[in-house]
């Protein structure tokens, strides 16, 4: 069951990888053939097709296997930009854990008193629309002033983006239980933090799980950010940053960085997915 | 002391108790009217009424769930507050409200795990009361894969899991099919004898009130007033009661009340 789905899966990766790397090359070769044009017409081509703007994909692929020179050391890409991404993967996942520690606590805050969600909503709401190439430097040089890592800078820049999903939709699920299941703890006199711990969180995990997912994917997309706009030594942020300056030279680089960056954000993702069955699914499986 | 060798028999009274929701608003409602109501140790009392009559208020009155807007109401002799703080009562609502992410046995634990009991008492407790409902081999199965009448009979388990004197039951087969009800029915008269709990049941079906209980109490609406109250005495119920011609009687009896209170 699980193991077809498994097959499937990967089945399904392969050939939309592969439809990819066609699509590529397919658009490629035709502008190539009508120099940017659509055929037939004189109308333009979106993205224009030479070996600057869109590489050919074995050059990316071959770009992944190449030696790089890191410091003193050569490495190939791979493993070069697997380290890069160990480093962005660490202050996400840093990010990720204060997030979903911040956004919960402020959902059960919410939850006990009314009064803070009509006070806290809104700023919540508010301080997402802060661009996040203007809180970066504020962020990390406060945290640098305080004599922190820059880690901690930057993952604060990822907590910052992580909180939201978890504190709205956790607020949600917090209240999704019908009134008759509070009603029925309430007949157990049980406290409000049981109701809490028995009831409501275990009820708030289908809102949660969806939010957790989404704030994965922005404590790596927020971990970068926050590399590149305070230009820190290492990462995938820095990576990136090193590879845009040099890319009118060597383009697969920064297209092979891209791909590593996408990579972890799907491994995040995964991992999130594979807490929701261990915490959510598995007790259901033994239903079919 | 005195106040509760007094009611020593008294498992809920109710003294002229008034539940206003909303008061001093445009939405007002008046649900209940001096509501002045005994039930003793053992009985089994019916609430029946029109749709809006305020069954569902005066059971949650009872369960301290509601607080009367004036009035008083006690329970084994106590301030409703002290005995749900007590836990004298169990409660089971129309739908289940079993929390599908816990197993059989696990929902019928939960009030013991408040209570803080241990692990092993718990399950020895569990294990008893699925025998009590007949569900043992259910044990491990989630919610969703119970059928509603066997939902139903695990929530009874968990309200009576802690043994509590008094069970408070808002349509409990209200969404059950009716051959599932009428041998549901059969099977919570064997509970209650077994254990000797005190039940107040709200239905909106006649010929349940009137095979379960040993008093039906008729609800007339707007505002929510006790209209009269039915003795009944069926003696030992089975499955062949329902054809004998003192439960014709008695349903007509209900019937009769009901159409008198709907006549207004
Ligand atoms: N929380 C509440 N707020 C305001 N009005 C309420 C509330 N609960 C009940 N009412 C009103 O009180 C009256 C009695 O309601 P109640 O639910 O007790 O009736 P019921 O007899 O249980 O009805 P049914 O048979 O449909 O379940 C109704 O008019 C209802 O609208
Ligand atoms: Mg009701």
């Amino acid at each position: 069951m699980t193991k077809r789905k498994a097959i499937k899966t990967a089945f399904t990766v392969i050939v939309s990888l592969v439809l990819l790397v066609l699509l590529w090359e397919g658009y490629k070769w035709m502008g190539q053939q009508t120099e940017d044009h659509w055929p037939g017409t004189q109308l333009g081509l979106p993205v224009s097709t030479d070996d600057l703007t869109m590489p050919h994909a074995s050059d990316i692929f071959n770009e992944l296997t190449d030696e790089i020179r890191a410091g003193r050391e050569t490495l190939p890409m791979t493993v070069y930009l697997a380290k890069k991404a160990a480093f962005t993967f660490l202050e996400a996942a840093i990010g990720f854990s204060l997030g979903v520690i911040v956004g919960l606590m402020l959902a059960i805050f919410m939850l006990r008193w009314r009064f803070a969600e009509k006070g806290f909503l809104p700023w919540i709401n508010v301080s997402q629309t802060v661009p996040l190439i203007a809180l970066a430097p504020i962020v990390v040089t406060w945290a640098r002033l305080q004599g922190y890592p820059d880690m901690v800078g930057i993952s604060l820049i990822a907590t910052y983006l992580t909180f939201f999903p978890v504190a709205v939709s956790g607020l949600r699920g917090l209240q999704s239980p019908d009134s008759s299941d509070v009603e029925l703890m309430r007949s157990y006199a049980a406290s409000w933090s049981s109701t809490l711990i028995k009831l409501r969180l275990p009820a708030a995990r289908p809102f949660l799980f969806p939010a957790f997912k989404l704030a994965a994917t922005l404590s790596v997309v927020g971990s970068i950010v926050g590399e590149i706009s305070i230009g820190t030594k290492t990462g995938l942020g820095r990576a990136i940053l090193d590879f845009a300056q040099r890319y009118s030279v060597w383009p697969e680089r920064l297209y092979s960085s891209v791909i590593a960056a996408s990579l972890l954000g799907l491994f995040v993702f995964g991992l999130v997915n594979a807490a929701e069955w261990f915490f959510i699914k598995r007790g259901r499986e033994v239903l079919k | 002391m005195r106040e509760n060798s007094e009611n020593l028999e008294e498992a809920v009274s109710i003294r002229a108790a008034d539940k206003v929701f909303n008061p001093d608003s445009d939405n007002e409602v008046q649900a209940l009217l001096g509501i002045d109501l005994d039930i003793k140790e053992g009985d089994f009392i019916s609430l029946i009424g029109p749709s809006g009559c305020g069954k569902s208020t005066l059971l949650r009155l009872i369960a301290d769930l509601l607080v009367p807007t004036a009035g008083e109401v006690k329970v084994f002799g106590k301030t409703a507050n002290q005995a749900r703080l007590d836990q004298d009562y169990g409660m089971v609502f129309q739908h289940s409200g079993l929390f599908d992410w816990r197993d059989v046995s696990a929902n019928i634990e939960l009030p013991l795990e408040l209570k803080g009991w241990s692990k092993a008492d718990r399950q020895a407790r569990s294990k008893e009361m699925l025998e009590l409902v007949r569900l043992e081999e259910f044990k491990d199965h989630y919610p969703r894969q119970l059928s509603g009448g066997m939902q139903q009979r695990v929530s009874i388990a968990r309200a009576l899991s802690f043994e509590p004197r008094l069970l408070l039951m808002d349509e409990p087969f209200g969404a059950l099919d009716e051959m599932t009800r009428e041998h549901m029915q059969v099977e919570l008269l064997r509970i209650w004898r077994e254990t000797g709990t005190t039940v107040v049941f709200v239905t909106h079906s006649i010929p349940e009130a009137a095979f379960l209980s040993s008093k039906v109490v008729v609800l007339s609406p707007r505002p929510g007033r006790i209209h009269s109250e039915i003795t009944v005495d069926l003696g030992d119920r089975t499955d062949q009661t329902r054809e004998d011609p003192e439960f014709f009687q008695a349903t007509t009896e209900v019937r009769e009340a009901l159409r008198a209170v709907e006549a207004g």
